[in-house]
């Protein structure tokens, strides 16, 4: 196997036994960098320099990954590297703070391998709404790689990293997760910090690990979680060794599978695969049975007023005074409104759009206080099943990675792509994706989990002994 | 639900957005679609639903009183695309 292609545990493992130099490993995720990133163009900064000053640092110490190379989603703050949300109003902003999670990745010895790309504040499921490129999924250059962590997932599945962070907020890990063939990890509201990540919704927002296996991810959810004092809504709960727990039986787990989630619009591939796997589990031991979310159908609407929302107040704060670009004017009012015009991309203006007029006088109790109420209904679905079962299990998105351009000009259709993965923030619960097969055209399948509140241990463990099981993570695609 | 070319504009003022006359026609029936979808959240009754903000229980969050380091005036107005030390400077506001 290339070295590129490794896993954290994998590289740990290399280096230990002396087989694998810290060096050797930069240099081939870099040599790696140089040959496909053209193609794939997941970075919007690559961090050589500042990469090998940190292996300098981290070489010798035993932090839990020394010397392993990351990619950062460029909406996480890293003091003194550009931090653009892939957005013309950010270009030039450069953080004065370091975010919690790369704090915590730095103390166990990490080294930053370069900013992802991703659709602008995050908003998009295809990396087109990125400011100044599309990424492209390594299985097939012509299609999108998801988004908005597209610019993550594609550097995991190209090799271009061992791993990376994202964030997600309706989907935006498990949904490029599943078009690219890796595992995406969004953990439950409140588990990891947000402190340093750039605020789109606050209220959805999670940052999680992208990693090429389950092993991986329970790894970097140890090392990123926890009770932060600089963020009020981290949990101060108790983490636990998620890496030593995950071939810990999983005979006495209860499986649920929600009807409304095999609907019209599931291609028949995507179907085939996730039921085989249903069937599979079963055969190691979890019990199966159907279940209902009621509410399902109206996950999308109610996420889109009340996401939009939380935008149009959290951008508010980009008007041109105290970071990023400006217009000039001689009018302030003028200014804020030419800076904000050539600031933001069409996408992330629609969403302001519908958002201020959501919480505009006269329109606020039709929408966005019924959106919260059919919020609340959302969650006690979810309340009900998990008195049933002890996860659910559906597929991560309707149809596999769709081609570059396909969606981009029906808004509606680009956001009910993300029918499968909304509902989970919602709740804000914890849910991962994993491979789970391959449609006919060779494009990845990926398979949900989602888990009670503060309760990743479980699905950690059925997406790790399901992942051992078969062989679908290892494939890589033919860059 | 039919979202005018005026209630754009007001939108926009709103939102402190200038659009083009493109992007006006563009918003218009673009915010028209997504409002009608999003109209089948009157198909539930809530009348006696509680409304979620959050999800976990959050009450008010204390720490102690005591002083931390913070940024100081340089690197707080280092992004800053006008100073004038130690203040942000914007085009003038009263005639």
């Amino acid at each position: 196997m290339e070295l590129y292609n490794s896993g954290i545990i994998e590289a740990l493992d290399l280096m230990d036994s002396g087989e694998v130099s810290p060096e050797e490993l930069l240099d081939a995720v870099f040599q790696r960098i140089n040959s496909v990133e053209d193609k794939v163009k997941a970075f919007v900064t690559v961090t050589k320099d500042r990469a090998y000053e940190m292996l300098d640092e981290a070489k010798g110490e035993r932090g839990a990954l020394r010397c392993i190379p990351l990619a950062i989603k460029d909406n996480i703050c890293i003091r003194g590297i550009p931090t653009t949300c892939s957005s013309r109003i950010l270009k030039n902003f450069i953080p004065p703070y370091e975010s919690t999670v790369t704090k915590r990745l730095k103390e166990e010895g990490y080294l930053l391998v370069g900013k992802t790309n991703l659709d602008e504040f995050a908003m998009g499921s295809s990396t087109e709404n990125s400011g100044f490129h599309t990424t492209r999924n390594p299985w097939a250059t012509d299609r999108v790689p998801g988004g908005s962590s597209g610019g993550s997932t594609a550097a995991v599945a190209a090799g271009e990293c061992l791993a990376a962070l994202g964030s997600d907020t309706g989907g935006s890990i498990r949904q490029p997760a599943a078009f690219c063939g890796v595992v995406g990890l969004k953990p439950t509201y409140g588990r990891v910090s947000r402190f340093g990540l750039v605020a789109f919704a606050s209220s959805l927002d999670q940052i999680g690990p992208i990693t090429k296996n389950v092993a991986d991810a329970a790894l970097l959810l140890g090392i990123i979680s926890g009770h932060d004092p600089s963020d009020s809504t981290s949990a101060p709960l108790h983490v636990k060794d998620y890496t030593a727990l995950l071939s810990e039986g999983i005979r006495d787990i209860k499986v649920g599978i929600p009807k409304e989630y095999f609907i019209e619009g599931l291609d028949p591939e995507v179907e085939s695969a996730v039921k085989d796997s249903i069937r599979h589990l079963g055969s190691l031991g979890c019990s199966v049975k159907e279940i209902s979310l009621p509410h399902t159908g109206y996950a999308v609407a109610t996420y889109y007023i009340l996401a939009t929302s939380e935008a149009s107040s959290n951008l508010a704060r980009y008007d041109g005074v105290k970071y990023g670009f400006r217009a000039e004017s001689k009018d302030l009012l003028e200014m804020y409104r030419e800076t904000r015009a050539q600031g933001f991309g069409a996408e992330v203006k629609r969403r302001i759009m519908l958002g201020t007029y959501a919480l505009s006088a006269g329109y606020y109790e039709a929408f966005y206080r019924k959106a919260q109420q059919v919020r609340t209904l959302i969650k006690e679905d979810f309340d009900n099943a998990f008195r049933e079962v002890d996860i659910i299990i559906t597929p991560t998105t309707p149809t596999t990675a769709f081609r570059i351009g396909e969606k981009i000009s029906d808004p509606l259709q680009m956001y009910l792509n993300d029918i499968f993965t909304i509902s989970v923030n919602l709740a804000g619960l914890p849910a991962i994706s994993i491979p789970c097969g391959f449609d006919s055209k060779g494009l990845p399948i990926g398979l949900q989990l989602i888990g009670r509140a503060f309760d990743e241990e479980s699905i950690l463990k059925v997406a790790h002994q399901y992942e051992q099981s078969t062989e679908w993570y290892k494939r890589r695609p033919p860059l | 639900m039919r979202i005018s070319r005026e209630e754009v504009e007001h939108i926009a003022l709103l939102a402190r957005l200038r659009l083009t006359d493109e992007e006006k026609d563009l918003y218009s029936e673009q915010l028209s679609n997504i409002l009608d979808y999003i109209e089948k959240l009157n198909e539930l009754d809530t009348s006696h639903v509680e409304p979620t903000s959050h999800v976990i229980p959050i009450s008010n969050v204390f720490r102690e009183d005591t002083p931390v380091e913070s940024l100081g005036v340089d690197e707080a107005l280092g992004n800053a695309p006008d100073r004038s030390d130690p203040f942000y400077r914007v085009p003038r506001i009263i005639e």
